[in-house]
């Protein structure tokens, strides 16, 4: 069954002018009939489709769409052109670590995450105490959330997502959360979920983990849909593409 | 129709754990690293209050009965539209990290907001009924009747939350227009003077001001000990849903696009 269908999917930011230069300007810049609306492609014509239990890994050097591709695939942002279906609850791993509220504590840090994700309150206080025991907080539990390391946010806020089985995972460049041992012990978890049947968007710049693990490759670069398909094909010509550039 | 109403009801449901959570947030968030906390609620109406009878008791205070209860029934339902109108406009932007990063309903953070000022704006409200008994005005059973303008009111202010954070997204100035429009709303809105100086004509232009009907609702129970007409009434309620109105058909429009601009 497909999971994931996107059909010629783009996106377009409104940049520049428009948001920075404020109400006043605009009304004179359309008075005199020189404001123009900017849109720069952060997506452009992507298509492709997963099956249930497909792992997609994500490659393309910086500013090639790959998080707002993650963005809407996760709901967060809606195409301004082509179709899309995604079928299964998600988890998405979006840059981790941000979104807590730092005058918080760490305790109503993971309850108001776990809210947001749509978690309910009962579940929440079965599972706290699991939560911080992965993520090796114990004795922060009651600190302010500004005051831990960007280490320890991130492992927080791996633990929180990771806590329920999704169908469809989304992993913006979490697999290097935390230090060595916390690394492998989120990789496992992650392996555990992937296992489990879940369908897995993974963006990377590790080319071996890519390997490794993804059974498919989607390749951006530029907003633009480079290729799609098996995993070493791709990951060869990108290969070839990096050492020429 | 039905089937419509239960998906809303679920969805509520689905996000009244969240919603919860972000009320307690931003009521913590007000007064954490205060000393004094939530005395400030209630502190900083009083101070206020306190400056402006010093000013303006000789110049409007000699004609006008309850002088006190007057300006302090004006500066509680002005301050609550401000506080809460402010916090709504600032509520999707403040929460842009959040927003930008998981897909939950943005209109919750405006209506927590809101919520949070609602519970301050009670803090004041009992202040306020001390200084009524303290002024000698017997309690009346016809003060229950308070709650339909502060309803009203909160719908009010939702409805211009959902205007002002819509358009905070996209043109940032907004906040310094806003600013002075809250500024000149205040003098037009007879918190410390009477309308009665002004030809009856005028004295009807008042009634164009929301904030001056709720002022005068309050006035009108507490002061007067009178109920107000059939038309308060409507136009208490005519103003909250048609700011409401204009603003969710504004939020329904736009919410999805001003992810391209924060």
């Amino acid at each position: 069954m497909k999971k994931i269908e996107l059909n010629n999917v783009s996106v377009s930011y409104i940049v520049g002018d428009f948001t920075n230069i404020g109400l006043k300007d605009v009304i004179i810049q359309k008075i005199k009939g020189t404001y123009v609306q900017k849109e720069f492609m952060a997506l452009n014509d992507i298509s492709f489709s997963l099956n249930e239990g497909e792992l997609l890994g994500i490659i393309g050097t910086n500013g090639a769409g790959k998080s707002t591709l993650c963005k809407v695939i996760s709901g967060i942002m809606r195409p301004t052109a082509g179709t899309m279906a995604v079928r299964g609850s998600i988890a998405s791993l979006l840059e981790l670590g941000t979104g807590f509220d730092g005058d918080l504590t760490v305790r109503e840090n993971t309850f108001l995450r776990g809210a947001m994700l749509g978690y309910t309150r009962e579940f929440m206080n079965q599972t706290y105490d699991s939560i911080i025991e992965f993520a090796e907080l114990k004795e922060f539990e009651d600190r302010k959330f500004s005051h831990l390391s960007s280490g320890m946010k991130s492992r927080l806020a791996f633990s929180i997502a990771c806590l329920v089985k999704p169908e469809i995972l989304i992993l913006d460049e979490v697999l290097s959360v935390g230090d060595g041992a916390f690394r492998k012990k989120s990789e496992k978890k992650m392996l555990e979920i992937i296992d489990g049947g879940a369908t897995t968007l993974l963006v990377s710049h590790s080319l071996a983990q890519i390997r490794r693990m993804a059974t498919k490759v989607l390749w951006l670069e530029k907003g633009k849909q480079v290729d799609f398909g098996e995993t070493k094909e791709i990951c060869d010509k990108y290969d070839e593409y990096l050492k020429k550039k | 129709m039905l089937q419509k109403l239960t998906a809303q009801i679920r969805q509520v449901k689905k996000y009244q754990f969240l919603f919860s959570e972000l009320v307690k947030r931003d009521f913590k968030k007000k007064y954490k690293r205060t000393i004094l906390g939530m005395f400030w609620s209630i502190l900083s109406p009083l101070l206020q209050l306190a400056v402006m009878a010093v000013v303006f008791t000789k110049f409007f205070g000699r004609n006008t009965e309850h002088y006190i209860i007057y300006l302090f029934s004006g500066n509680l339902i002005f301050s609550f539209y401000k506080d809460s109108t402010n916090g709504g406009m600032h509520a999707l932007m403040s929460n842009a990290n959040i927003i930008k990063k998981i897909n939950v309903p943005k209109y919750l953070f405006m209506l927590s907001k809101e919520v949070s000022s609602c519970i301050n704006f009670g803090l004041t409200l009992i202040i306020y009924f001390i200084f009524v008994a303290i002024d000698g005005i017997p309690f009346s059973f016809r003060f229950f009747l308070l709650l339909y303008p502060v309803a009203c009111l909160l719908i009010f202010n939702i409805g211009v939350g959902f205007i002002l954070s819509a358009l905070f997204v996209i043109f940032k100035d907004i906040q310094y227009l806003y600013d002075i429009f809250t500024q000149l709303l205040m003098y037009l809105s007879a918190i410390f003077y009477t309308v009665s100086v002004y030809p009856e004509k005028i004295q009807k232009l008042f009634y164009f001001n929301p904030v001056y009907v709720y002022i005068t609702y309050f006035r009108r129970i507490v002061i007067d000990g009178v109920i107000p007409g059939v038309k308060y009434h409507l136009l208490c309620i005519g103003y909250a849903a048609a700011v409401l109105i204009i603003g969710m058909v504004i939020y329904k429009k736009y919410n999805y696009k001003f992810m391209y601009y924060i």
